[in-house]
């Protein structure tokens, strides 16, 4: 059974799975309107994670990731879970305020490296409130 | 140890300070148990990202405050906005959203903010000392607050910024703390030849190289020269800060918590050690070129905003030469900042030398460049690293002596001088 060693933001999700080659600022690399990755450097620039369980180790970059991340959760534009290896607080908050001001829940789940590379192999899955991530 | 709330603390969750407390603490609650922090501690300051404007979300959530009565309890600063209230005539975006962000504006300023539109702050004369708590959030104002004022904030997004201004408070945990400023990776520059650690050009590039080797591990650098500027250690951190998550740096010699190496580390043993070259640090120099077109169109300098003894540097480069007709260039700082030069005559002579001053915001974030033909060329690590996408511009780097010669003879120029034989 896989599962996170903690959940930041619990809640529901489903979603393909979509592992980031490498760590994404949500603010300079991403668009809300779109829901794609624009960071010219990042080797997934064009991609789309609206609806997605994203994975990627650690976060990075602005602070002003956490606003980009609450519009995207507004907008509809947003992943449908992001898990993670290393607590970030910027992402975070962008999905504590999405949940406070619109009552919208992304969940975030932190796992460890073996989990991370199980959940990675995956095609689709479904995550749970209590963190519970199951292949689909 | 979950988190233990004190009086105060329950008082304004259980909403005795009004909706608006307690919306403000509900946040700075829910982001120190997702750092699992066993409490809350007082903080003396705040700065504020989140006046920056990126959609409905962030005015909903400022406005609902503000309407709800907030005010913050700390001072508070603000960073940068999408607007140069100084030159509106600059602006080339949309009416609907330069109002939206004239509104998010307001909010924060109606709760008791000071309308500073800064990413400096630490350029003002108001600043936190040594071991003082405070809440910031933008990358680069969070390493600088660490590294070189050794003020304490964790590494902050925006929402966290003004919760924890209302509240007075901040979870007691990350950065905070003594055990995580410790570096636990070392960086050795000593075999970098000392005519490049001579340059200011050198320290965006050592900070866009060590960002993209530590995530969010706290390095140390040895062998940099001692007495590293306030400027050059901005530049280090603005750079780590745009290429990785650096939020708290050592520089032996240089910052307030490494005045050896055993010291910066805490008495522990360093988990990995990088000896830096100087064809690394070229390496990571070309990296932030993206383009080798020498038909220039625009230089962008002052990202984190440009601070006095920048600009003293500028105009000595500048001499009495003007820039070329058929480029653009663009200053970025603080109204402090320029203030002070008005005070010294400079901003009439970087005007009549076909400079323009942005000040309140940046050129990076909010459309107020002209149309571009060519390569834009900046001495910071940070631009050029988020313009190519923000922008969609193709970018070189450069220092900013290469900028202004440029920018003087309408083409892109570079000194390879020290670089040649990196």
């Amino acid at each position: 059974m896989l599962k996170a060693t903690r959940t930041l933001i619990a809640g529901e999700a489903n979603g393909e799975i979509l592992e980031l080659d490498e760590p994404l600022s949500f603010w300079g690399g991403f668009e809300s309107e779109t829901g794609t990755i624009i960071d010219q450097a990042h080797p997934q620039v064009g991609q789309s994670l609206v609806g997605k369980i994203v994975m990627m180790t650690v976060g990075r970059g602005s602070s002003s990731a956490s606003s980009v991340l609450a519009e995207a959760i507004r907008d509809g534009t947003a992943p449908a879970a992001l898990i993670l290896q290393e607590s970030d607080e910027i992402i975070v908050l962008g999905a504590i305020v999405a949940d406070e001001i619109y009552q919208t829940v992304m969940p975030i789940l932190l796992v460890d490296d073996v989990t991370y590379r199980d959940v990675a192999s995956l095609t689709a899955a479904q995550i749970t409130a209590d963190g519970q991530i199951d292949p689909r | 140890m979950p988190l233990t709330l004190d009086a105060r603390d329950q008082a304004l969750l259980d909403g005795t300070a009004g909706p608006a407390a307690a919306l403000a603490m509900r946040v700075v609650v829910r982001t120190a148990e997702s750092m699992e922090a066993e409490h809350l501690l007082d903080i003396t300051g705040a700065h504020i990202d989140s006046c920056l404007y990126h959609g409905q979300a962030g005015l909903d959530f400022a406005q609902r405050l503000a309407d709800d009565g907030a005010q913050v309890s700390v001072p508070t600063t603000l960073n940068v906005s999408s607007l140069d209230l100084l030159h509106p005539e600059l602006y080339r975006g949309d009416d609907h959203t330069r109002d939206q962000a004239r509104a998010l504006m307001n909010a924060y300023e109606a709760m008791g903010c000071e309308p500073t539109w800064t990413c400096a702050p630490y350029q003002m004369d108001a600043r936190p000392r040594i071991g003082e708590h405070v809440a910031w959030a933008e990358s680069n104002a969070i390493v600088f607050a660490n590294a070189v004022l050794g003020a304490r904030t964790h590494r902050y997004g925006d929402f966290l910024d003004i919760a924890a201004a209302i509240t007075g408070r901040a979870p007691a945990a990350g950065l905070h703390l003594d055990t995580a400023r410790h570096a636990t990776i070392v960086f050795d520059v000593s075999a970098v030849p000392a005519n490049l650690l001579d340059l200011d050009v050198a320290y965006p590039v050592i900070g866009h190289h060590i960002g993209k080797l530590v995530g969010s591990a706290v390095p140390v650098i040895v062998g940099a020269p001692a007495g590293l500027s306030e400027d050059r250690l901005k530049a280090i951190g603005s750079a780590g800060a745009s290429s990785g998550s650096l939020a708290m740096f050592h520089v032996v010699g240089s910052t307030p918590e490494a005045p050896d190496l055993e010291t910066a580390c805490g008495g522990r043993v360093p988990t990995d050690r990088h000896m830096i070259t100087a064809a690394d640090l070229r390496a990571a120099r070309d990296r932030l070129t993206t383009s080798t077109n020498a038909k220039l169109g625009a230089i962008s300098l002052g990202t984190p905003h440009y601070s006095v003894p920048e600009f003293a540097r500028l105009i000595e480069l500048l001499g009495d030469r003007r820039i070329h007709p058929d480029i653009h260039a663009y200053v970025n700082t603080g109204r402090s900042v320029a203030h002070e030069l008005d005070l010294r005559g400079w901003s009439t002579r970087l005007a009549d030398a076909g400079v323009q001053l942005v000040t309140d915001t940046c050129t990076y974030i909010t459309p107020v460049m002209a149309d571009i033909h060519g390569t834009a060329m900046t001495d910071s690590a940070k631009w050029a690293y988020y313009a190519p996408g923000n922008l969609g511009l193709d970018v070189a780097f450069g220092s900013v002596e290469d900028c202004v010669e440029s920018a003087v003879r309408g083409e892109v120029v570079r000194d390879e001088g020290v670089w040649a034989d990196a």
